[in-house]
């Protein structure tokens, strides 16, 4: 007397991206935290002291966040034409930002008003840092040139006017205080030394950069430009070590995770890529809702900080783990002891020991199954639930019922409710061409058998509309496909070249071998 | 034509036993069924066959307790005999000659030294049947005509369902189609009572089977239509009375009274055995899911077991309606196998599809059925009429560790359900475990699957061949790098192939798996499995090619090819040209795994003539015309336990295997060698008993060893010690079989058994050893002074004696001198180890 075989539910392969750790590492935030600013949010810098506050560059203001306030820390709005590159200096004192009106300006991050004002450039100024020894500004502008500035005084130390288009991107070094490099929409990047009059060293790129990052060795330099993102060797003379092609649309901003292990890139296609930097493969990815032109992560990864092209600023905070043990233990542990009361006694030597014989548990259809009760199961396996969120439990309940030659009748003397019910799920599930081969034997079976009302319930006959509608959509979509198939196998054929088989002398009949280009997918 | 006179065609294991109801021993201990030629008597509590009563030459139809004797069981048969037994020996006592074909044969308590069988009415009509009673004369010999009849009813039914006697004999009450005939014996007279063919609801009210109840007058009828009807008061004309009982669905298949008449019970396809109360019939109890539809129920004489029948050749016992106590399960050969016949290679058990949706493991060598693999893992639904799902193809990769199975079920004209499955061998359950599903591997119905046989080769390899048009090469990726936990690695496909949209056939792997090749209909493509490039097409027009297969070993550039008009080719591989072919309507082709040897079954004029060749001999090594009547599609080459050594010609194909095959009829046939029947026959003979002395246990095993004794008397004392390891489990053999009543004293035994566990050691192996082997002989010493004051048979320990003799020279004062030396000598080797 065997027991009884519970209906088999199909297990479909996932779909979409494998859970790795990385998956789990950059899943592991909150909802983001979405602030509209006046207009596209050009660039982002985090304090590199304590707070972590964020300045954001939107427009013609620079606020200041704090690392969890949703409200600015600080505004500064004495900008004439819209602000570029609000950047900190390594002690967080100060605050540098370029504006379309080509004064670069220097701010103290508790005063509102401007310190010091540069000018000499003349157009904008889109680029904007702090040299490491604190004491000069960099600043790169539409004017091609790229300047340096000494701070206390105001006066231009430096001037290079070697680009010969915008220059948009640039950074300095931190660890050798004359050492910088700048990218421009002439292709190129070009290391300089303050100590030279000319460039040290320059780099085609290939397309107008957008964006440079230096790894925290200073070894290697990242750009991003057009769709690429490519990585140099500075130590080898700028030879170019990779280059990455992820994204659709231009690569616009660049940032390092705070362990240096993960390389982020956002861009116009709406998308942040995490790299690994050991392999340079996509690892994570991120999707938003508008088109990326900056981004940021917070140390220690703490936030992630993405500003887009509508003035949306999204800010994604880490979980903290803590904030959730508490409440799970406390409501677990009354009901581990309840469950474990009795059944932790261990038998003593001489014991006889009975054991009980171990119930198989069965599902709710399967149970109505058991007994024959073949409208009861698909009832059951109809719930709600069960519908929409495990939908390949009722067809499989479907599936068995045809199986047993008993889906007529599970299928008629249904209600209005419950017909619907049905003609509900099939709509939703039809054309899924996992459940597909079931679900077109059961929609067949229900017009059979209520042929005769149709035209008695508006609900029933507006689904059965709906259903009609999804047909025939879904047939002029096939068709679509097979048409895009032909043109597809015509490439193909075209496209291989043509193989001689060699062919015994008995067999000189036979014509060329066929080899099936091997697009077929696994039928899993 | 080579000489074939000692190789001949055998039944082999795997008869129905669930041909006929069983028979219960009155004490419960036995079951008897007939199955096959003989009769099987198996324990209820081990399930293990005990005896096969042989000697039947036909089919057995028929076994029946003798009501007089409960230690003895009739037997009757096709062949026109009724044989006497005494099961608990498995002796035959008498045979009683009918002349004609028995069907069925019964027995009553009432009527003694009669019985009843059903014969065919006349030769020529076979299609009426007739019960006759049979006068059983009392007389001395062994084989006694019995001619002495005398019709009962004259027109009655096959089946012995059919028929059944009441209140132990005062009637006979019998079905035939919608007929109900009671004979009463005191009144010479019968009474029939008729149903009408249709009832109302277009039920069929076609009896399928009657029982009587052993202490009222009444008598349950089984239907067609599911129903059960009681008839009571049935001794006369008009005023009888039935009342209907109605669970089944389909067609009762069986019913069976307890002996107490307090219950009855039923049991059909459902295969759910329903016990329903006498006089309350709305309370019953159910049974469900025995597996299999019930053909025959029986309660045995205590009403504690009750055994049924079922159609996938099973016997189930179980205990009080409650519990399943033991399952006796034959070889499952319904409908017709579908999938090849296999060899698992890790148990070597021959695999075929047995009972619907399961792979069976049959060993061969135990006649056992080992186990069953649930292959579809679905309720099965019983229910006639209803499109199950089938495992209609298996394959083994070479060393086990793979099985793949391919079940589909066709709806009706709807498009057809496949499923690929992929099981790994589980080393520490012994048995398959569930891999990878591939549901609809292929648009249509698989042709032919095989793995990829490289002994070496790091990846396995599955191609399967489909009506589609394509072929596909399944292979096992490799777990994902990442670091997903527990999820191991899984089946996908590798590539498709397809030629000028041909249908591909069979396919084959060479033996080294460097070449695969895929016949489409008259072309043979050869791949290479690594590249998946086309090397080479071969083709010999005109005919599709429905066998394909390469030689081994020696022969493994040969490429074989049978086609469907009747052509067998073999192809040259390195010269990509045809080697050779003749005519031969081949049924089936077949490789010996062990060898170079290829069997080609031929079907020819209704039967089929099997030969045996190297396809790089011209002359056949073995070939023999009508193996049997009508087409053999399953054979397989079951490799044997060890290599037999036959030096004759004509039987060396079967020295490392053995080949097994179907018969249109489901029977399976083997081949066997003289040399292996002698070995049998020597087997046998060892158990054959000597006429001059009296046949009682205790004789043969005593003068088994006086002959023993005897034979030793002339040879040395050594070789007398060397030898009795053999002799002596012989003797265990008889020691564990006799009963325990007719045995001499343990203590007498002891020794002997010892004597017959040891190793004889000379004199000159070590000291120690001697010691302990003093000890011993110093216990049997003792043993046999405790006895010989009982009256021993003279030469009972002889051998013991020769140990004496062995050991003689040390007396109990040297070893006393032995053991001090050892134990100094271990002291002083202490001594230097520490220092």
């Amino acid at each position: 007397m065997a027991s009884f075989k519970p209906t088999k539910v199909q297990v479909y392969p996932k779909l979409g991206e494998k859970v790795t750790q990385d998956t789990l590492y950059w899943k592991n935030y909150k909802a983001p935290v979405q602030i509209k600013e006046f207009g596209a949010i050009t660039n982002i810098d985090v304090s590199p002291v304590a707070p972590h506050n964020f300045a954001v560059t939107a427009f013609t203001r620079i606020h200041i966040y704090g690392a969890f306030s949703q409200e600015p820390v600080k505004t500064y709005t004495r900008f004439k034409d819209t602000a570029y590159c609000g950047r900190f200096r390594a002690d967080g004192q100060l605050l540098v930002a370029g504006c379309e009106d080509s004064v670069v300006r220097l701010f103290d991050v508790s005063g509102k008003v401007a310190l010091r004002m540069f000018k000499g450039h003349t157009k904008a100024v889109h680029v904007t840092d702090f040299t490491s020894d604190r004491y000069q500004i960099l600043t790169g502008s539409d004017d091609y040139t790229c300047r340096l500035w000494d701070m206390p005084n105001t006066t231009e130390l430096n001037r290079y006017q070697e680009h010969t288009d915008y220059i948009r991107c640039g950074v300095t070094s931190k660890l050798n205080r004359d050492l910088f490099i700048t990218g421009s929409y002439d292709h190129t990047l070009k290391v300089f030394d303050a100590r030279m009059e000319k460039s040290v060293m320059t780099m085609d790129h290939g397309h107008p950069v957008e964006s440079l990052l230096l790894y925290p060795s200073e070894g290697l330099l990242v750009s991003a430009g057009g769709r690429y993102v490519k990585i140099w060797d500075l130590l080898k003379g700028g030879q170019p070590l990779v280059s990455l092609k992820n994204h659709h649309k231009t690569v616009t901003s660049l940032c390092l995770s705070s362990n240096g292990q993960r390389l982020l890139s956002g861009s116009l296609d709406r998308h942040v890529k995490v790299y690994s930097t050991t392999n340079y493969k996509v690892v994570h990815n991120f999707d938003y809702a508008a088109s990326i032109l900056s981004l940021a992560l917070a140390p220690d990864d703490e936030s992630i900080v993405v500003g887009m092209t509508n003035g949306i600023l999204s800010m994604k905070h880490r979980k903290n783990p803590e904030d959730y043990k508490g409440v799970i233990q406390q409501r677990r542990r009354p009901s581990y002891r309840f469950f474990v009361k009795g059944k932790n006694y261990v038998p003593k030597q001489d014991d006889y020991l009975v054991s009980k014989p171990v119930k198989q548990h069965l599902a709710k259809y399967d149970k109505q199954l058991k007994k024959f009760n073949v409208s009861q199961a698909l009832d059951t396996a109809l719930e709600t639930w069960v519908r929409f969120r495990k939908p390949e439990v009722t067809v499989a309940v479907i599936k068995e019922l045809d199986r047993r030659g008993t889906l007529k009748n599970a299928l008629a003397g249904r209600d209005e409710q419950g017909l619907s019910q049905l003609l509900n799920f099939l709509v939703g599930n039809l054309v899924d061409p996992r459940f597909a081969p079931v679900l077109v034997t059961t929609a067949e079976m229900i017009l059979d058998i209520y042929q005769s009302v149709i035209g008695q319930s508006p609900v029933v006959d507006r689904q059965l509309l709906r259903l009609q509608d999804l047909l025939e959509r879904e047939i002029d979509y096939q068709q679509e496909l097979l048409e895009v198939l032909g043109m597809l196998d015509t490439m193909f054929a075209s496209s291989l070249p043509r193989k001689q088989v060699p062919c015994s002398a008995v067999s000189r009949s036979n014509g060329l071998a066929q080899r099936e280009a091997g697009t077929q997918l696994p039928a899993t | 034509m080579v000489e074939h006179g000692d190789v001949r065609v055998v039944h082999r294991g795997g008869s129905k036993i669930n041909f006929r109801e069983p028979v219960i021993s009155n004490d419960s201990s036995f079951l008897l069924c007939a199955s096959g030629d003989c009769v099987k008597v198996f324990s209820t509590a081990t399930e293990e066959c005990v005896h096969d009563l042989r000697g039947h030459s036909g089919l057995v139809t028929g076994v029946r307790l003798r009501p007089s004797n409960h230690l003895q069981v009739y037997s009757c048969s096709l062949d026109g005999t009724v044989r006497l037994w005494d099961f608990t020996d498995g002796i035959l006592i008498k045979t009683y000659v009918i002349g004609y074909p028995i069907y069925s044969i019964y027995t009553s308590a009432n009527h003694e030294g009669v019985i009843f069988i059903v014969t065919a009415k006349s030769d020529q009509g076979s299609e009426l049947f007739q019960l006759v009673a049979v006068q059983l004369r009392q007389c001395a010999e062994q084989v006694v005509e019995a001619r002495e009849f005398s019709a009962v009813l004259p027109d009655v039914t096959s089946k012995p369902a059919a028929i059944d006697f009441g209140r132990g004999g005062e009637y006979i009450a019998s079905v035939k189609a919608q007929q109900l005939e009671v004979f009463f014996f005191k009144k010479q007279k019968s009474y029939r009572f008729f149903l009408r063919e249709d009832n109302k609801k277009g039920g069929k009210n076609t009896f399928t089977c009657v029982v009587c109840h052993p202490k009222d007058d009444c008598i349950a009828t089984g239907h067609e239509d599911g129903k059960i009807r009681l008839w009571r008061n049935f001794n006369q004309k008009k005023e009888y009375t039935y009342s209907t009982m109605h669970w089944h669905h389909g067609a009762v298949g069986s019913l069976c009274f307890t002996p107490e008449g307090t219950n009855l019970l039923s049991g059909g396809v459902e295969s759910v055995l329903v016990q329903w109360r006498y006089n309350q019939e709305s309370e019953k109890d159910f049974l469900p899911r025995l597996g299999a539809a019930i053909t025959h129920i029986v309660v045995s004489p205590d009403g504690a077991l009750f055994c049924t029948s079922h159609s996938d050749n099973k016997i189930t016992i179980i205990q009080s309606c409650v519990k399943v106590s033991a399952v006796i399960q034959g070889l499952v050969n319904g409908d017709g196998v579908r999938t090849d016949l296999m060899v698992d290679p890790h148990s070597k058990a021959m695999v075929l599809n047995g009972k619907p949706g399961h792979l069976q493991f049959y060993s061969l060598q135990r006649d056992k059925l080992l186990y069953n693999l649930d292959i579809v893992q679905q309720e099965y639904i019983h229910e006639e009429g209803l499109q199950q799902f089938e495992v209609v193809k298996a394959a083994f990769t070479s060393s086990g560790d793979w099985l793949a199975t391919v079940e589909e079920r066709q709806q009706k004209a709807a498009d057809l359900e496949l499923n690929l499955k992929l099981w790994a061998f589980d080393e520490q359950t012994q048995s398959f475990v569930l891999n990878t599903t591939i549901s609809a591997p292929h648009e249509a119905r698989i042709t032919a699957m095989c793995f990829c046989h490289a002994a070496g080769s790091q990846t396995t390899m599955l191609v399967s061949t489909s009506k589609d048009g394509h072929f596909k090469a399944w292979q096992l990726a490799e777990a994902a790098h990442t670091q997903d936990e527990g999820s191991s690695s899984s089946w996908s496909c590798d590539f498709v192939g397809s030629y000028h949209g041909l249908v591909p056939e069979s396919c084959c792997f060479s033996a080294d798996g460097s070449l695969l090749a895929v016949s489409f209909q008259e072309v043979v493509t050869v791949w290479s499995p690594s590249s998946w490039e086309l090397l080479t097409t071969l083709s010999q027009p005109p005919g599709a090619i429905r066998h394909l297969c390469f030689g081994r070993l020696s022969c493994s550039k040969y490429l074989l090819g049978a086609t469907d008009n009747s052509l067998l080719c073999c192809w040259n591989l390195l010269t990509c040209s045809l080697e050779w072919s003749t005519a031969m309507a081949t049924s089936l082709l077949l490789v010996d795994p062990l060898s170079e040897n290829i069997a080609a079954f031929c079907y020819q004029a209704g039967s089929t003539d099997l030969f045996v060749f190297k396809p790089n001999e011209p002359r056949p090594l073995f070939s023999q015309k009508a193996v049997c009547s009508g087409k053999v599609n399953r054979a397989v080459f079951a490799p044997r336990e060890e290599m037999l050594e036959s030096c004759e010609e004509s039987s060396q194909w079967l020295n490392r295997s053995q080949l097994y095959f179907l018969t249109p009829y489901m029977d399976l046939m083997t081949f066997s060698t003289k040399a292996e029947e002698d070995k049998l026959m020597a087997s046998s003979k060892q158990l054959v008993i000597d006429d001059s002395i009296a046949m009682t246990p205790f004789s043969l095993l005593l003068g088994k060893h006086r002959q023993q004794q005897e034979n030793q008397d002339p040879l040395s004392v050594l070789s007398a010690e060397r030898s009795p390891l053999p002799q002596g489990s012989a003797a265990i053999k008889e020691l564990l079989q006799t009963p325990a009543h007719v045995l001499p004293s343990t203590s007498f035994l002891c020794s002997l058994f010892v004597q017959s566990l040891l190793i004889s050691v000379t004199d000159s192996r070590e000291e120690d050893k001697h010691v302990e082997e003093e000890m011993e002989s110093d216990k049997e010493n003792s043993d046999e002074e405790m006895e010989s004051g009982t009256s021993r048979p003279e030469g009972g320990s002889v051998v013991d004696q020769y140990v004496h003799a062995a050991d003689r020279p040390l007396t109990k004062a040297q070893i006393r001198e032995v053991r001090r030396v050892k134990k100094l000598d271990q002291g002083w080797m202490s001594n230097i180890l520490d220092t």
